[in-house]
């Protein structure tokens, strides 16, 4: 019998990962005939085609973004659940990253390779918490793979937030988030915090937190920011899309203080560039530590990593001895750019 | 330091000065002795310790994590600090036997008498027992980088909001304060009495003056006002005093009540006479007055040198006399300042500190004929460093700030040029959603025609209306962005033209068009011209030419 080499089960084609054995690729950034998809960012989930295998949040999401008719058809998988697709079996893991991420097992005859699309080893009390998945090869993204990159616990994160709104009542604190995820584990990690004002939304997250409510996922009392005169602003925080938190739809807040969750708030320069005033250092990402000790507990021998810090990761496999290549895949990264671009009112 | 550190990091990003203010003062009223008092000083530079090299600290942590992982993260980060405070290993300390993390205190008062081969290894200990933000402030603290945009006097201003004071009475005692300022803190509390400045030679207050409008001259009556010159250099206060045993001591103070005295040590032996004179900063060459350009080679350096002293020869030019020996004459109108100052400017008789003459007039037209032609009002070869005028009521008293009404400035008529606007930037704060921060440029010569140079930058001077109007004109006309910065439309019949008003030109090698304005801002939106009627870098480079000045590198 012949070995089968990885690259024979998964190998990068310009549509994304490819399974020739399997007959799909997973997070396709074209359309193809047939879509494993990991989860709901529009980087990773795109519409146009022709079958869709995800886990039903994910589905339901890009049906939130796209409309009904975002592929030719759709199969819902649960988290532990195995389907035979050609020549492999196909097992979906939480990869705990946002509501319904997925990793996705890909097993041939007795090689096992888990594309963990972009996953978290941080609890977050909005989606199921990531697994541990042993394989011979492991897919790790590497937004944050440089060791600079330490998130520390996000509950103290919203602690700064709260301080501030308490040192600033008379302002308005405006808290950018991306629209899916961050957004509903930034209010999520205020009510843990005991903080049970009402909190605003930009429009463009209402439709997406009313999916997270309707999944079971207790937000407390939301309000759409739209219409509430500015005064009344006065001491609120709202959520916003990362774009708007720059632009002349900031200018309905009563001396808005912009704060920013994320990642990369690591970093001064970042936060800096962004004319950001409070940096909320909370991620959807594994930062340094989480990344390498995911890659450690895999016990795969082989690492592929993708988007984001490639070098710095692949070396440090390679000293722990580990094979490991940067995987050439374009069109992943931050959601951010993908955000829709807030209502420019001045100008419409 | 935890405490502190937060401090800083929010102080970093928080651009407004009234929320610096209440970040500081909450941090002031939260924090206790000492640690508040040291911070207050290492917020006014008041600290002193040998500080780390950057070299000691690329050794802490290349002992400890790979040079690949180190070299990337660098190159990511940009700031030596900052990547080792974010990259330092956890420690593996024992769990049930973890040392706290160290306060501000015990850091500043442990590097006050560490030796130097001691300094790593503490170093380390305190880089193991720090959160992110911590090891940043500690790095910051010890290599002496403690930038952070707040000056001394705003620290200050803070700490006297604590027990809602005048922050000059905190001034005015604060020469004779010492780090960690337990007497300041009680007094502030409420708990003591106010300390005494014992300093014999403490800053006092400035009284600083009003711009006038043209609205402003119907209501004043020539007659009750003094008119001088307002000379183009650095305002400062002298003064001198006796100290226990007799001995004179001397120090030169900036309008801020820093003490500038160490760059100055050639003025130092002409403050012989206990008493405290307001007055200007100039350089004097054979008599003549020079250019703020020249005085400005004389700023901010590390050393003086003999050279420099030589080269440069500092002056004083007296406007008031705020003590007299021991009186105070800060209650006196300021006719009666003026006459002793005169008589103290004559005891002192040394050629390094004159009188800044008054400029006699009869009517507001007189006083404009003078404004407008200094060489012949009075002001002779000098005319050129002369900025305006000042005009001082006679019955005034030295109030310290900007009192209504008493003191108001005249500036001459600035320089203005017709730019046009090239690239634009975000602003700040309240600003941030708006293009607010704009480089304008000039038509020069270029290999392929005509083109555009950037010839300075400015973030001011237009109205709320006129933001508007630029901001939405550049949203609809930019070509590219990069990053924050969009670059906007600027061609020969395309483009805004921008009246740029500024006081001074000099030559400036690290600008591509070799020159660097003074003070510019936006004083007219030129809709109605065309770019390309804009003016030429000719016509700064002959405006350079009349100021006659080469400034080095």
């Amino acid at each position: 019998m012949i070995m089968m080499r990885p690259q024979d089960i998964l190998l990068p084609v310009a549509a994304g990962l490819c399974c020739k054995p399997g007959g799909f690729h997973i997070d396709p950034v074209r359309p193809v005939e047939r879509a494993v998809i990991t989860h709901g960012h529009s980087d990773h989930a795109r519409a146009g085609h022709g079958a869709v295998l995800a886990t039903q949040e994910t589905l339901d999401m890009m049906r939130l973004r796209y409309g009904e008719n975002f592929a030719g058809s759709m199969q819902a998988i649960n988290y532990g659940e195995e389907i035979r697709l050609g020549e492999v079996c196909v097992k979906f893991h939480p990869a705990g990253h946002v509501l319904g991420s997925a990793q996705i097992a890909v097993t041939c005859k007795d090689t096992c390779i888990v594309a963990s699309g972009d996953y978290k080893d941080a609890p977050d009390p909005t989606c199921t918490p990531f697994e541990l998945v042993p394989c011979d090869v492991f897919i790790t993204e590497a937004t944050f793979g440089l060791p600079v990159f330490r998130h520390g616990d996000a509950s103290d994160e919203v602690k700064k937030l709260l301080a501030s709104v308490a040192l600033f009542p008379e302002r308005a604190h405006l808290v950018g988030a991306y629209s899916l995820g961050k957004a509903q584990r930034v209010i999520a990690l205020l009510r843990a915090a005991g903080y049970d004002a009402p909190i605003y939304l930009h429009g463009a997250m209402e439709k997406i937190t009313e999916y997270y409510q309707s999944r079971g996922i207790d937000l407390g009392e939301l309000r759409p920011v739209k219409g509430v005169k500015k005064a009344a602003l006065a001491g609120t925080i709202t959520l916003a899309p990362p774009s708007a938190t720059s632009d002349l739809w900031t200018r309905r807040f009563p001396d808005p203080v912009t704060a920013f969750a994320s990642g990369w708030m690591r970093v001064r320069a970042r936060a800096r560039q962004r004319g950001i005033e409070l940096p909320l250092v909370i991620s959807d990402h594994a930062d340094w530590d989480g990344l390498t000790a995911t890659i450690g507990a895999t016990g795969a021998g082989e690492i592929w990593v993708t988007h984001g810090q490639e070098d710095a990761l692949v070396h440090w496999c390679q000293s722990k001895g580990l094979k490991a290549q940067p995987l050439d895949l374009v069109g992943y990264g931050d959601e951010e750019e993908s955000e829709t671009p807030a209502i420019d009112e001045a100008e419409a | 330091m935890n405490r502190f550190a937060e401090l800083l990091d929010r102080l970093a990003y928080e651009p407004g000065r009234n929320n610096k203010l209440r970040l500081l003062t909450g941090y002031f009223r939260e924090v206790g002795d000492p640690d508040r008092g040291y911070a207050l000083a290492a917020l006014t530079g008041a600290l002193s310790f040998k500080h780390a090299k950057p070299a000691l600290i690329r050794d802490l942590i290349a002992a400890r994590t790979d040079p690949v992982l180190f070299g990337l993260s660098y190159d990511y980060v940009g700031d030596l600090s900052e990547t080792v405070a974010l990259m330092w290993p956890k420690a593996v300390l024992a769990a049930h036997n973890n040392p706290p993390p160290p306060t501000l205190t015990e850091v500043v008062t442990t590097l006050r008498t560490l030796g130097k081969t001691e300094l790593p290894k503490q170093l380390e200990r305190w880089l193991d027992e720090l959160d992110e933000t911590g090891r940043w402030a500690l790095l910051k603290l010890v290599t002496g980088a403690l930038r952070i945009g707040i000056s001394a006097r705003l620290a200050k201003t803070a700490a006297a909001a604590l027990g809602d004071k005048d922050p000059h009475d905190v001034e005015l005692i604060w020469p004779g304060l010492a780090p960690p300022y337990l007497d300041l803190f009680a007094w502030l509390e409420g708990r003591a009495e106010k300390p005494v400045n014992r300093d014999p030679a403490p800053f006092r207050p400035v009284m600083l003056a009003h711009a006038i409008e043209d609205s402003d001259f119907a209501a004043l009556d020539p007659a009750d006002y003094i008119a001088e010159w307002k000379w183009d250099g650095i305002r400062v206060q002298a003064v001198a005093g006796r100290d226990e045993r007799g001995h004179v001591t001397a120090r030169l103070y900036s309008r801020t009540g820093e003490d500038i005295t160490g760059s100055f040590p050639d003025l130092v032996p002409t403050l012989r006479l206990p008493g405290a004179i307001d007055g200007e900063l100039l350089i004097l060459r054979e008599g003549r007055v020079q250019s703020f350009n020249v005085l400005q080679q004389r700023l901010n350096r590390k050393v003086v040198s003999p050279k420099l002293i030589k080269e440069f020869p500092i002056h004083l030019r007296a406007y008031d006399l705020l003590g007299d020996d021991e009186n105070d004459l800060r209650e006196l109108p300021f006719a009666e300042r003026r006459e002793r100052l005169e008589t103290f400017i004559g005891k002192l008789s040394d050629p390094r500190i004159d009188l800044s003459p008054t400029v006699a007039f009869a009517s507001w037209e007189a006083l404009t004929a003078a404004r407008a032609d200094p060489a012949s009002a009075g002001a002779g070869e000098d005319a050129d460093a002369v900025e305006g005028v000042m005009l001082k009521r006679r019955d005034a008293p030295y109030l310290p700030g900007r009192p209504k009404g008493q003191w108001w400035k005249w500036k001459r008529d600035p320089h203005i040029i017709d730019a046009v606007l090239m690239y634009a930037q975000r602003g700040h704060g309240k600003r941030s959603s708006f293009y607010s921060d704009y480089t304008f440029g000039v038509w020069t010569a270029g290999e392929g025609g005509d083109e555009l140079v950037p010839v300075g930058k400015a973030y001011f001077g237009f109205t709320d209306e006129e933001l508007l109007q630029i901001d939405r004109f550049v949203r609809r006309n930019t070509t590219e962005k990069f990053g924050p910065v969009r670059h906007v439309v600027h061609e020969g019949d395309k483009g805004l033209v921008l009246e740029v008003a500024f006081e001074g030109l000099q030559r400036s090698p690290r600008h591509k068009s070799g020159v660097a304005m003074r003070f510019p801002r936006i004083s007219r939106l030129r809709w109605d011209k065309p770019p390309r009627e804009a003016d030429r870098l000719e016509t700064l480079e002959r405006m350079l030419k009349a100021e006659a000045v080469e400034i080095e590198a």
